[in-house]
């Protein structure tokens, strides 16, 4: 017998489909503006995502960082290449062939594994973990994980040489 | 609460990172400061230099008091250390032998050190990581700064092509590593390797979920180790590179890769060690192979050297699998010899391109000898050494390596190394051959004199080399006692 | 007080779906009871009343591209602030030190693009190219090569 899905698994559901179908959409659609928006379908429904999970946090996080200044950053290079429409590329057989199936071979091996070994997980409920607030993380990285926290800035400064060294041919 | 903050001693075990933290800020900062140079910038050359020999200070200091820091994050042990210092000579090395390169191509500035300092704090980090979060940042840094720097010529394509090819590729593989970490935290509940350690070993975790977590870490370090079947972006990334970049890439963030390697398959994982030991065994071969055979076909030095470079990581991945302290051991001590060794041959490869990288052919090696003794000697003694001939680091490398393997009972894997080993020799030794017999080529005879700093550089990697094998028995012995990994 | 994270985010989910509502509406009404009017002019880009001109797909500089990289790295920066801030009276002095050795190192990567001149978009290349030198900057080269040589 198939057990009832209650509201928080229908949730799940709804977005996890949701996810796939944008995600499909990114990689589909000629337009890379199409693909853009596709996108920010992913993200959002991910924000939801880690929202029924609990990780309040991460989820407005993931508006602002990814949905907000990383489509932008993302809009920005389509201008930028100003791209227009994909030209159809050249049909490669051998990455149909080996890609396609390889793909499809780890995704089985992956939910093949879960199903056997994770049979009786317990689903998606809502509010059953409430430590994902901003208090909790921030506790947390600050005291507990605050070598990494201190060592992301560095990653960040990093990232601030980066775009000026390889952009900068063009501003000169 | 009061127990989390950091106390002194943490401080000092994390010393070398900052060093190289402020020393690669200030030099940021220095370089819009210190105006156009018109490409060359000796102060802040010696900066960074003085600034690596700190951290070098800082990190055989922290060794005085080992133990752990930062909540368990990092582990400050012989192991540790061990690699520390390894990627911080890797790149005071770096320095000397860029500095031709860079005033020539007229790119000497404050952003090249400063990226080269954080990329080496990245590694420090990865050398000391006890734990999988401090672990993947140490990893990002260094990866993140590696591919800026291999992209650094920004008007050259093949710079350009060199850097997409390595970010792209290595974030896919950076992808695999994380998936592997979270399920790794999700079986277990940590992300401290002892944590993880105690908890496989008393049972109870799902097995096949365990492995397909560490299959998936597999798959991330062995890209970042250039071990097949990952190896495919290492010719390419190294080819189009600068040169004096493709020479720390294939020392500094690879040593520092299998140090993350060995720590987290020998203390994390060390229970499952029969499960994984057959995949290693098959990776192992594999790249022998791969790189071997494809280097003997390569006419492009660079490429060349980047196939042998995927063939000795082969080499390193014999001791991996063997999983004993005499091959961890074998492995700290051969990464260590092949990061000089192959510093220098880049170096000398640089020199030779002359500006542009234009003669990258081994032709253009062609009478290096009559013209310029220096560059065709030390360029001798680093192939030598890559052949693995007695005498030089690379044959006790070698020597310890298939010593450990046959401890372990691997005789077939040992055989095949060996074989491979013979097949390197010849093209390490066409090299070599046309330095010395062939009429001196266009290139040679327009090479001018190479820079003291050049010439230092390359007579400290022949002379690391050589004392390393004829006297191998120092570095032999400490890397035996800090190879016990716990 | 909202006792769950469902009753808390409530209020949010009744909020998207009235958005979803709103712009739908409006988007089905102008489709339902607009005049549908199809003319050259009318499929024209609107440009405040003026005829257009050009195209309107125009390359971008890459300084939009830079000051977006920009964006996200001050970003990262600011998601940071958040939970520190929540938890500052918890930690006191201590969350003030650790965000100080952050906030400085980016700070640090704030100084160099602004001494970089990434931030500087008034410097267009061709006035850069072609301005002839000024007296004071003659002066003051000569001033430098000076103190150069001493």
């Amino acid at each position: 017998m198939i057990p009832m899905p209650n509201l928080d698994v229908l949730g799940f559901l709804v977005l996890a489909t949701f996810a796939v179908l944008c995600g499909l959409s990114v990689i589909l659609q000629k337009h890379a503006v199409a693909s853009a928006l596709s996108l920010v379908g992913v993200m959002g429904s991910l924000a939801v995502l880690y929202l029924m999970l609990g990780a309040e946090f991460l989820a407005a996080v993931q508006m602002i960082v990814y949905a907000g200044a990383i489509m932008v950053l993302f809009v920005f290079v389509i201008m930028l290449l100003n791209s227009g429409s994909e030209r159809p590329a050249k049909a490669r057989y051998f990455a149909y062939l080996v890609g396609i199936p390889s793909l499809l071979a780890f995704l089985g091996v992956i939910s093949f594994f879960i199903l056997k070994e994770l049979p009786n997980t317990s689903s998606v409920q809502f509010g059953a973990f409430t430590q994902g607030g901003p208090a909790p993380v921030g506790r947390l990285l600050f005291t507990q994980y605050l070598l990494p926290f201190e060592v992301t800035s560095l990653l960040v400064l990093i990232a601030i040489i980066g775009a000026m060294v390889l952009a900068k041919k063009e501003i000169d | 609460m009061n127990s989390l903050f950091p106390t002194s001693a943490d401080f000092i075990r994390f010393a070398p990172e900052i060093v190289l933290t402020v020393v690669g800020t200030l030099l940021m900062l220095l370089e819009p400061l210190t105006g156009d140079g018109k490409g060359e910038k000796p102060q802040l050359r010696w900066l960074a230099i003085a600034g690596l020999a700190l951290a070098m200070a800082a990190a055989i200091f922290a060794y005085g008091d080992p133990g752990p820091a930062f909540n368990g994050m990092l582990l400050v042990d012989g192991f540790g250390t061990f690699f520390s210092v390894l990627v911080i000579g890797t790149g005071l090395l770096t320095v000397f032998c860029a500095q031709d390169y860079l005033i020539r191509e007229k790119q000497e500035n404050g952003e090249f050190y400063a990226l080269l300092l954080f990329s080496i704090a990245g590694q420090c980090i990865m050398a000391t990581a006890n734990e999988l979060i401090i672990l993947f940042i140490g990893l990002e840094i260094s990866s993140i700064s590696s591919y800026i720097l291999a992209g650094f010529l920004r008007e050259d394509r093949r710079s350009n092509e060199s850097a997409l090819k390595y970010f792209l590729l290595g974030s896919f593989a950076t992808g695999f590593l994380l998936y592997g970490v979270a399920w790794i935290y999700g079986l277990t509940g940590s992300t401290n390797l002892a944590t993880i350690q105690a908890t496989l070993a008393a049972g109870g975790v799902n097995p096949r979920l365990l492995a397909l977590s560490a299959a998936l870490m597999f798959v991330g370090f062995a890209f970042k180790v250039s071990a097949a079947p990952f190896q495919v972006w290492a010719p390419d990334v190294y080819q189009g590179a600068p040169s004096p970049v493709s020479a720390f890439l294939s020392a500094g963030p690879k040593a520092a890769a299998f140090a993350i390697f060995l720590r987290v398959f020998t203390t994390a994982f060390g229970s499952m060690a029969d499960r994984w030991a057959p995949v290693f065994w098959g990776s192992a071969l594999l790249t022998m192979i791969v790189g071997n055979f494809a280097a003997l076909r390569q006419d492009n030095i660079k490429r060349m050297l980047a196939y042998s470079s995927i063939a000795h990581a082969g080499y390193v991945m014999v001791a991996v699998t063997s999983h004993s302290t005499v091959g961890t051991a074998a492995a700290m001590f051969y990464l260590a010899s092949y990061a000089f060794v192959n510093v220098g041959a880049f170096a000398v490869v640089s020199y030779v391109a002359a500006k542009g990288e234009k003669h990258v052919g081994i032709g253009d090696f062609a009478g290096l000898a009559a013209r310029q003794p220096l560059a065709a000697l030390v360029m001798t003694i680093f192939f030598t050494s890559l052949i693995g001939v007695p005498l030089t680091a690379g044959f006790f490398g070698k020597f310890y390596i298939f010593k450990a393997a046959l401890d372990a009972g691997m005789v077939w894997l040992t055989v095949l190394g060996l074989l491979n080993s013979a097949v390197a020799a010849y093209y390490y030794l066409r090299v070599i051959v046309v330095m010395y017999t062939h009429e001196p080529s266009v290139a040679v005879n327009e090479l001018e004199p190479a820079s003291s700093g050049l010439q230092f550089g390359w007579v400290a990697a022949a002379a690391a080399t050589l004392a390393l094998g004829i006297f191998p028995s120092a570095l032999l012995e400490f890397a035996s006692r800090a190879a016990i990994l716990r | 007080m909202p006792e769950s994270l469902a009753q808390q985010y409530f209020p949010l989910l009744v909020q998207i779906l009235l958005a979803v509502l709103v712009a739908g509406g409006m988007v089905a009404a102008g489709l339902l009871i607009g005049k549908k009017v199809k003319n050259r002019v009318k499929e024209m880009p609107y440009e405040c009343g003026m005829t257009p001109t050009g195209n309107a797909r125009e390359r971008f500089s890459v300084k939009f591209y830079l000051v977006g990289m920009l964006f996200i790295l001050f970003d990262i920066e600011a998601v940071f602030l958040f939970p520190w801030a929540v938890v500052f009276r918890e930690l006191k002095l201590f969350a003030w030190f650790e965000m100080v050795t952050f906030v400085v190192l980016i700070l640090a990567g704030f100084f160099y693009i602004w001494k970089k001149g990434a931030l500087d978009w008034t410097q267009t290349e061709t006035s850069k190219a072609h301005k002839p030198p000024t007296a004071l900057d003659l002066m003051l080269s000569d001033e430098l090569e000076v103190a150069g040589r001493r």
